[in-house]
């Protein structure tokens, strides 16, 4: 594997009215497993069902109902720590958060506060300039999702949906590494993509199965240097945490506005207070939530109806070797072995569909074309439609084809742009289309010879003016090309124009 | 036959047999004696039709030749058992009219062998209680009197009205749950058998949960044959509870072979306790005596730790207990409080809950948040829990040193009377669970044998405690004490 090497990103600087300010943020990603059953009950998750419909006896807390943990769950949650090359916990425990809320209906949250199943682990967040970020993973624990409460269908009444209650959830738990609004939004985005390609999470965030919560302090220039020799949070500001983001636009917003905000309070002399935030994105601001006098006490213990969990290292080891090729990696390879640049390796690698089609269409072909025409001309095309990579209409292998057929040298660029058009909207195979409709292009220098003789005999004035002024010869070649519709080889007709013409 | 309600299982499983009776009639003798039996308070929700039918049920299973021991055997349930389409409201208003989807794995197995429920039975509110007086259906009362003494008597608690249907002989048997005692000592104060298996034998799945680590069902029989017929059929592994144990389950009754020559038994220095009645003190002594005398080697041993457990059991059990009561909340099933124009969801909570819920409930479940908030875990919850398991090596340390089972007396003193400890420190209450919470914190097996009867004639039992998984020998041991003790005493039918 190529190994990509990066300088480390400057972090962000505020300007305050005083002096200047960096940023501290440490993010809790929380992501839905991707799985068919529930983490305690073997209820469906499947979205966008009735209200209630997915809803076992488990769910509902009804009376006497235990919770049996699904091994599938644990399964993808050990396969997103290998991802993210962090430590497995061979032993760990789930405990009980306790709160009420309507749609928590058994009165607490099984999570894992004391012994999370995954350790440390790292992210490495490309920046686009060169640069990138290792962001450090404290942890990641399994736990269950709560259900929805809609307080708008009804005046006087809430109403509580429990399909989503019981849904396994990992929460990534960050160190505090990130140094802006824009390297949060790219960790979230590489922690999607990495989650996408081990396939234990969707990472739709418009449906909530990825959200946020963002921690956010600010510090003078040289105090974070001081926490990172020490590891003293001492030396870093005060946070506020920023609940549920599901938005990178927002995550960005929300930072930019904490940060200032923050900032403010400090150079007026003021101090922060630890609270919770939620951001509005309509006014564009943070607000508080709940301060830290009112946080719950969530009275954390051992959850008695589950044993603690454990798992043997072959399991684990099973797993790792099933480890699909993820982000880094494949772009590595793009790279070194289709000699791509880092840019087009990136808008390649960014999802698996997205790499998996390019490595069709590169495959036995010149990669930097193949990868010219699946960035600039298919996502391009695609994208005016506002269609996805999912439901293309040109497959890799007729992608390919049009690319074969340039590099054979049967059309030019020009009439493969025309050819990608034809089999964009109606299909079919390019090389009957081109053999079909005559688009193959004219290599044979006698017909070019002739078609030039042609030109230059219907045009005696044209010739003239040419050899005193050559650059008008262009015109000349214009005109063959009009003459022989486009398919003569550009190369050989100008070569021929400028013999004939004696220039 | 007459008073087929006062067989014991195993006699009437061997008439049902044999065909000298039939399931029918068994079912409609113990109905009898229930509708005779209103003074005791003991079944809450009865279920004639329902026991009727699966007694017809059983008669024809019976009489095709498939009849498992507890075939056609009427039983009534406790009320924190989850029996489908059944009222099962663990003796509390917050659950008022809940009858549930499901049913839970102990009475389905039970049925699944052809028992027969008769009703639901009474219990402290959630099992939280030693004299069945905080049940919202009131509480049940004791067969035994002191004498000619009308007073009324607790069958102790939690389980007290399985125990007092047990002894009035309104069923053949009863299922119990055990947290801290809950079955062996209503079982003491009423003059029968129980037994807690060892925690993981019996499924909680269905079971409304008092203390998760703690809660474990048992059977309630009139003799020791009995519990082993009867806890048979109500233990083994169930996928949906993760704390039950994946193993084989013994034949418990063919272990009954009453031989105990060569097996130790422990008496720790640490259960006298100052203050307790001679009496208890003398039966102790005569139990020791007994099993001597059946030819096993009696030890003194020492739990050193046994002074703690009681304190640490009641934050133990507070702390789980105030997480599992959280889902009564009004918002699903059960009692919601009529709320006030402008009232929140926090008014519901607390409206629904104050309602709902019973003092001890109360009190429990703020001792448990109490113990569990920041600040105070480490000092209540977690120091609990280490005491916890200095009290399991205990145990374990005696067991290593050779001893098979452990006696004990069951309870510090005979049945008391209703409302006797109404104006007494809770912590008064609680000490009846003296010699009973150790086992449960340790997750051993206990049992509970009458064994003699008390100057006012009360019953009072003995404890044997065993080895974790070894019910079969545990229940042989126990059996030799109750054929050495010969308890056959019955209360004179007051009712």
């Amino acid at each position: 594997m190529l190994d990509l090497t990066y300088e480390t990103p400057k972090p962000k600087v505020i300007a305050g009215a005083k002096h200047d300010w960096e940023l501290v943020i440490g993010m809790e990603v929380h992501a839905q497993v991707s799985s068919q059953a529930k983490l305690f009950s073997g209820a469906s998750t499947k979205f966008g069902a009735e209200p209630n419909a997915n809803v076992a006896f488990v769910d509902a807390a009804m009376p006497g109902m235990l919770p049996v943990v699904n091994e599938y769950c644990i399964e993808q949650a050990v396969r997103t720590g290998l991802g993210l090359k962090a430590e497995i916990n061979l032993k760990s425990a789930f405990d009980r958060k306790n709160y009420f809320y309507p749609d928590l209906p058994q009165g607490y949250q099984i999570s894992q506060l004391y012994e999370p199943l995954v350790g440390e682990g790292e992210v490495l967040v490309e920046m686009g300039d060169g640069t990138a970020r290792n962001v450090r993973i404290e942890r990641i624990h399994v736990e269950q999702d709560a259900g929805k409460s809609i307080h708008d269908m009804d005046p006087n009444m809430s109403f509580v949906d429990l399909n989503r209650t019981g849904v396994a959830l990992m929460e990534i738990v960050s160190r505090p590494d990130i140094r802006g609004p824009e390297e949060a939004a790219a960790y979230v985005v590489k922690l999607r993509q990495i989650l996408q390609y081990l396939g234990t999470c969707d990472g739709n965030m418009q449906n909530g199965n990825l959200r946020a919560d963002v921690n956010v302090s600010v510090c003078r220039p040289g105090a974070y240097e001081k926490y990172q020799e020490t590891q003293d949070f001492s030396h870093l500001g005060t946070r506020c945490e920023i609940k549920n983001m599901n938005s990178m636009r927002f995550i960005q917003q929300a930072i930019d506005y904490e940060a200032r905000r923050q900032i403010a309070i400090l150079e007026n002399g003021g101090s922060v207070d630890q609270e919770t935030r939620l951001y509005d994105p309509d006014k564009g601001e943070t607000r508080s939530m709940r301060s830290k006098e009112e946080a719950h006490d969530y009275r954390y213990f051992p959850d008695p109806d589950l044993l603690p969990l454990e798992i043997e290292q072959a399991w684990v080891d099973d797993i790792a070797a099933n480890l699909p090729e993820l982000p880094d990696q494949k772009k590595a390879r793009f790279i070194k072995d289709f000699g791509l640049s880092d840019y087009d390796a990136s808008v390649l690698t960014a999802e698996t569909v997205s790499a998996d089609y390019f490595e069709k269409v590169a495959e036995g072909r010149d990669g930097k074309m193949a990868a010219n025409w699946v960035i600039n001309e298919l996502f391009g095309r695609l994208k005016k439609d506002d269609r996805d990579l999912r439901d293309c209409p040109v497959s890799p292998e007729q992608l390919g084809g049009v690319i074969t057929l340039i590099q054979k040298g049967d059309i030019s660029g020009k009439i493969a742009k025309d050819l990608f058009e034809i089999v964009y909207t109606e299909g079919g195979d390019p090389a009957e289309i081109v053999e079909a409709r005559g688009m193959k292009q004219v290599t044979d220098t006698g017909a070019i010879e002739a078609a030039v003789d042609q030109v230059i005999a219907d045009n005696p004035a044209q010739v003239e003016k040419a050899k005193a002024n050559p650059k008008l010869a262009g015109w000349f070649v214009g005109q063959v090309m009009k003459a022989t519709g486009g398919k003569a080889n550009p190369k050989a007709v100008n070569e021929i124009v400028s013999a004939k013409l004696g220039l | 036959m007459s008073d087929l309600n006062k067989l014991k299982i195993a006699e009437a499983r061997d008439a049902l047999r044999k065909g000298d009776v039939t399931s029918v009639e068994l079912t409609e003798a113990c109905l009898s004696a229930i509708e005779g039996a209103g003074a005791l308070n003991a079944v809450v929700h009865k279920t004639p039709e329902i026991a009727l039918e699966q007694a017809k049920a059983a008669d024809a299973r019976i009489k095709s030749g498939d009849a498992p021991a507890m075939c056609g055997i009427p039983l009534g349930i406790k009320d924190l058992f989850c029996t489908k389409g059944v009222a099962s409201q663990a003796a509390s208003r917050i659950l008022q009219g809940f009858k549930p989807e499901y049913e839970s794995t102990v009475t389905t197995q039970l049925f699944d062998a052809g028992a027969v429920m008769l009703g639901k039975l009474n219990m402290d509110e959630f099992a939280m209680g030693s004299s069945n007086e905080t049940s919202v259906y009131g509480n049940a009362v004791n067969p035994w009197r002191r004498g000619n003494d009308e007073a009324a008597l607790t069958p102790g608690g939690s389980s007290g009205g399985s125990a007092s249907a047990v002894a009035a002989d309104l069923c053949l048997a009863a299922t119990g749950t055990d947290t801290g005692g809950s079955i062996r000592q209503p079982a003491a104060f009423t003059g029968i058998t129980g037994i807690k298996p060892t925690y993981g034998r019996c499924s909680r799945w269905g079971i409304v949960a008092f203390a998760s680590s703690l809660d474990q069902a048992g059977p309630m029989t009139k003799d020791v044959r009995d519990a082993a017929i009867m806890l048979q059929a109500m233990c083994g592994h169930d996928p949906k509870d993760s704390t039950s144990a994946d193993l084989a389950v013994p034949d418990f009754e063919a272990m009954l072979t009453g031989d105990i020559k060569g097996k130790t038994i422990g008496i720790p220095r640490e259960y006298h306790m100052d203050g307790m009645p001679e009496e208890i003190e003398a039966l102790w002594a005569e139990g020791r005596k007994m099993l001597q005398d059946a030819g096993a080697k009696i030890v003194d041993i020492s739990l050193p730790h046994t002074k703690y457990a009681l304190p640490a059991y009641y934050v133990i059990a507070p702390a789980e207990a105030s997480s599992n009561l959280a889902r009564y909340d009004g918002v699903r099933y059960g009692h919601r409080a009529t709320l006030a124009q402008g009232d929140g969801i926090t008014e519901m909570y607390e409206k629904t809950r104050a309602e709902g819920f019973g003092a001890e409930v109360q009190r429990r479940v703020m001792v448990g948040t109490y113990v569990l908030s920041a600040g105070f875990y480490d000092a209540y919850y977690n120091r609990a829990r280490k005491v916890r398991t200095l009290i399991k090596k205990d145990f374990e340390d005696v067991f290593a040193q050779g001893v098979d089972a452990i006696l004990t007396p069951a309870t510090p003193s005979a049945a008391f009377g209703l409302g006797e400890m109404k104006d007494a420190d809770p912590v008064q209450m609680y000490l009846n669970d003296v010699f009973t919470v150790t086992v449960n914190l340790a997750g051993l097996p206990g049992i509970s044998v009458p064994a003699g009867l008390d100057r006012q004639g009360l019953p009072l039992g003995l404890q044997l405690i065993g080895r974790p998984w070894e019910e079969g020998d545990l229940l042989n041991t126990a059996y030799a004490l109750e054929q050495a003790a010969g308890f056959v005493a019955k209360p004179a039918k007051w009712w």
